[in-house]
C-alpha cells in the first residue's frame, strides 16, 4: 500500500516553492512568530508528481471502465463540458461582481432555470442547493413554510421503503416525523396502503421516482389523487431523472416539488466529494417559497430577484455551485430535447438488457421491465456460503467496479445495477459474462470469492473494525 | 432466562417477561442477517413508547435496522454495555446482548407475539 506523501519525505528536501521574505517585518509581530516547523512534507517536485501519478494509476473511474453503481448514474462526462466550464470568462468570475459585469453568467443561470422547468414540467427552479440531500431539505422546508402560512399543523411525511435513504433524514432534520410506507409485492406503492396511512396530519408524500428498485410507480395517477385529495404535497426525489428526460414531465403528472442531481443526470464528474448541485423545482403555488436570489430577465437584462417575503431564505452562499451549472447547461444545449430523450431511452434499454443477462444467474425479485436500473440479488448463492459482498469483492479482481450492494434494504443481498446510457453493448456483455463466471466460481470454488479481492492494491478491508474504531487522522511515523 | 420461554416479534426481536417488565433483544437469526453490528442507538430511560414505536437503531456494516417496541409502556433500563461494545450483540444476542427493559402498561399486547416454536416456523417461511 502506498504511504502518504508525508511518509515519503526526507529531512532537508523540499520543492522550494516559497521565496525568502524580502519585506521588512513589523517588530510587534515578532513575539507571535511561528517557532515550530510548518509540518509540510519534505519532498521535491518530481517526488510530488510521482506520488500523485501512482495514486491516480490505482484509481478506478468511469474513464477506465464500466461503473455500474446503482443510484449514482456514473455516466461518461463529455470533455466539452469541462472545456467550457474552465473557460476563464466563467471560472475567472467572482460572485460579488456587479450584475452588469456578469450578464453572461446570469443569462446562463436564467437559461438553465428555464431548461430545467421545461424538462421537469415545473414553474420555477432554484439552483442553490449544493447536492441531492440538500435539495431534499430545501424542498421539505418549502413544504413546511407552505403549511405554516396556511395555518395547517401537519406533522408527518410519508416515505415509501423504496425511497432513497436520505429522504427520512431530510424529513427529520426539518422537524417532521417520517412514516414508512411499505411497498407491495410488485415493489411499488399500493394506493390502498397509502389511503390507510394518509391523514389530515400528513404534510408530504415523498417518493423516489423511478424508485430504488428501478421501477416506475404504475399507480402514480391514483397516488397523486389520494395525496392531493388529502391536501398533501407530493415531493419527488428526482435523483433518478436519467430515466425520465423527454418522457415524463413530473410537474405535469402532479408532482408539486422535486429536486434534480445535476451532477448525475446532467453530467458532472462526481463521487469524489463534489461539488454537486441539487436544484429544486416547484409548481406555481409554491414558487414564492423558493430560496432567494433567483435570476430573472427584465427586458434584455438579467438580474437577481430578491423575491417574495415568503421565501425560505438562502440555502447556499451566493448562488450555488456555478461551475456545475455551466457543465449541465453545456450538456443540455449539446444534446437538445431529442438528445435528452435518447439518453433516457438508452439508459432504460441498457438496464433491461443487462437485467435479462444477469437475471439468468442471479435472483431478480422484481423482474420489471425496469427503468434505468435494476436490483438483482446473490441470495441464490447463499447455499454455497457466498454473499453479495463476496461477489462485489470478486468483481474487483476482474477489474470492474462493483455495483451498489445491500441497498435498497427491501431486497436481501441486493446488487443494485445501473449501467447508464453511455456504455455500449459489448461492455454490458462483458460485465454480464464476468457476473456469470463469478456465479460458477461461487458454486465450484467459493473460497475464490471469500478471499477476493486478491489483485487490488489492498486486500479485503475489515470494515467492521474500521466502523467500530474510526481513525481519521494521519499520525506521523516516529 | 431460557430462550425457549421467550416470545418473538415479526421484526425478529425476542421478549422475555418478568411480571410487568419485558426485556428485549434481537434473535440470533437477526444478528446473523445484519452481520457485524458497529453502532447502536437506544432511547433515554424514562421515555414512554407505544407498541411498534421505533425505539432504537442498529447499524451494521452493510445495513441499518430499526428496533421496535413490542409493547406500550415506559423504558426503565437500557443496556449501556451494547452501545459501547456493539459486537456483544453478534456474540451473545440472547444474554449479554439485551437492549432494554420496558415496564408495560398492558400485558394483553403480548398476545400477538410468536412463541419460540411459532417463530421458528415463521423463519422457515421467510
Amino acid at each position: 500500500m502506498t504511504g502518504t506523501i508525508f511518509d515519503k519525505g526526507l529531512h532537508g528536501r523540499s520543492g522550494k516553492y516559497i521565496p525568502e521574505n524580502d519585506c521588512p517585518v513589523d517588530e510587534a509581530l515578532l513575539p507571535i512568530q511561528r517557532k515550530s516547523s510548518l509540518g509540510l512534507p519534505r519532498i521535491a517536485e518530481q517526488g510530488v508528481i510521482r506520488h500523485y501519478m501512482e495514486l491516480a494509476s490505482k484509481n478506478y473511474h468511469i474513464d477506465k471502465g464500466i461503473y455500474p453503481l446503482g443510484s449514482c448514474t456514473m455516466k461518461y462526462n463529455p470533455v466539452v463540458n469541462e472545456e467550457i466550464a474552465r473557460d476563464n470568462s466563467f471560472c475567472g468570475l467572482h460572485p460579488a461582481q456587479d450584475e452588469a459585469d456578469v450578464q453572461g453568467a446570469l443569462e446562463l443561470i436564467f437559461n438553465l432555470q428555464e431548461a430545467l422547468c421545461e424538462i421537469c414540467g415545473m414553474d420555477s427552479f432554484t439552483l442553490q442547493p449544493a447536492a441531492g440531500a440538500h435539495g431534499e431539505l430545501t424542498g421539505i422546508m418549502i413544504a413546511r413554510d407552505y403549511f405554516r402560512e396556511r395555518g395547517e399543523d401537519r406533522k408527518f411525511v410519508i416515505v415509501p421503503d423504496s425511497a432513497h435513504g436520505t429522504n427520512p433524514a431530510s424529513v427529520s432534520t426539518c422537524g417532521f416525523t417520517p412514516v414508512t410506507l411499505k411497498s407491495d409485492e410488485r415493489g411499488m406503492i399500493n394506493p390502498a396502503d397509502l389511503k390507510e396511512i394518509i391523514s389530515s396530519e400528513t404534510a408530504v408524500l415523498m417518493l423516489t421516482l423511478p424508485n430504488t428498485l428501478g421501477l416506475f410507480e404504475r399507480d402514480i395517477g391514483k397516488i397523486v389523487k389520494i395525496a392531493h385529495d388529502a391536501g398533501v404535497l407530493i415531493y419527488m426525489d428526482g435523483a433518478n431523472m436519467n430515466a425520465l428526460m423527454g418522457i415524463v414531465q413530473p410537474g405535469k403528472i402532479g408532482i408539486d416539488i422535486m429536486h434534480l442531481n445535476l451532477h448525475k443526470t446532467f453530467s458532472t464528474p462526481h463521487g469524489g466529494g463534489g461539488p454537486g448541485s441539487g436544484p429544486v423545482g416547484v409548481r406555481e403555488h409554491l414558487s414564492a417559497f423558493l430560496p432567494i436570489p433567483g435570476v430573472v430577465k427584465k427586458m434584455d437584462n438579467f438580474e437577481f430577484s430578491w423575491g417574495s417575503e415568503k421565501s425560505i431564505g438562502k440555502v447556499h452562499s451566493y448562488f450555488g455551485n456555478f461551475n456545475v451549472f455551466v457543465k449541465a447547461y453545456a450538456y443540455i444545449c449539446r444534446l437538445g430535447a431529442e438528445g435528452l430523450r435518447e439518453v433516457s431511452e438508452n439508459a432504460i434499454i441498457n438496464a433491461n438488457y443487462l437485467m435479462e443477462l444477469v437475471g439468468r444467474f442471479y435472483d431478480v425479485k422484481y423482474p420489471g421491465p425496469c427503468m434505468h436500473e435494476f436490483v438483482a440479488s446473490a441470495v441464490n448463492l447463499k447455499e454455497h456460503g457466498v454473499s453479495t459482498l463476496d461477489v462485489a469483492k470478486r468483481l474487483l479482481d476482474y477489474g470492474v467496479h462493483a455495483p451498489t450492494v445491500y441497498f435498497p434494504l427491501i431486497v436481501k443481498e441486493a446488487l443494485m445495477i445501473e449501467p447508464v446510457e453511455t456504455e455500449k453493448k459489448e461492455t454490458l456483455d462483458s460485465f454480464a459474462e464476468i457476473m456469470e463466471k463469478i456465479s460458477y466460481e461461487a458454486a465450484n470454488n467459493p473460497d475464490l470469492l471469500h478471499e477476493a479481492p486478491v489483485s487490488t492494491p489492498v486486500r479485503r478491508l475489515d470494515e467492521a473494525y474500521a466502523a467500530r474504531n474510526p481513525d481519521f487522522r494521519w499520525h506521523e511515523r516516529k | 432466562m431460557e430462550i425457549e420461554e421467550c416470545l418473538f416479534t415479526k421484526e425478529h426481536e425476542w421478549v422475555s417477561i418478568d411480571g410487568d417488565v419485558v426485556t428485549i433483544g434481537i434473535s440470533e437469526y437477526a444478528a446473523g442477517e445484519l452481520g457485524d453490528i458497529v453502532f447502536i442507538e437506544l432511547p433515554e430511560v424514562g421515555k414512554k413508547v407505544k407498541q411498534m414505536d421505533p425505539v432504537g437503531t442498529i447499524e451494521a456494516v452493510k445495513t441499518v435496522a430499526e428496533l421496535f417496541s413490542p409493547v406500550t409502556g415506559e423504558i426503565i433500563e437500557i443496556n449501556e454495555e451494547v452501545m459501547d461494545n456493539p459486537e456483544i450483540v453478534n456474540k451473545d444476542p440472547y444474554k449479554e446482548g439485551w437492549f432494554m427493559k420496558i415496564k408495560m402498561d398492558n400485558s394483553s399486547e403480548l398476545d400477538v407475539l410468536f412463541s419460540y416454536e411459532e417463530y421458528n416456523d415463521f423463519l422457515g417461511e421467510e
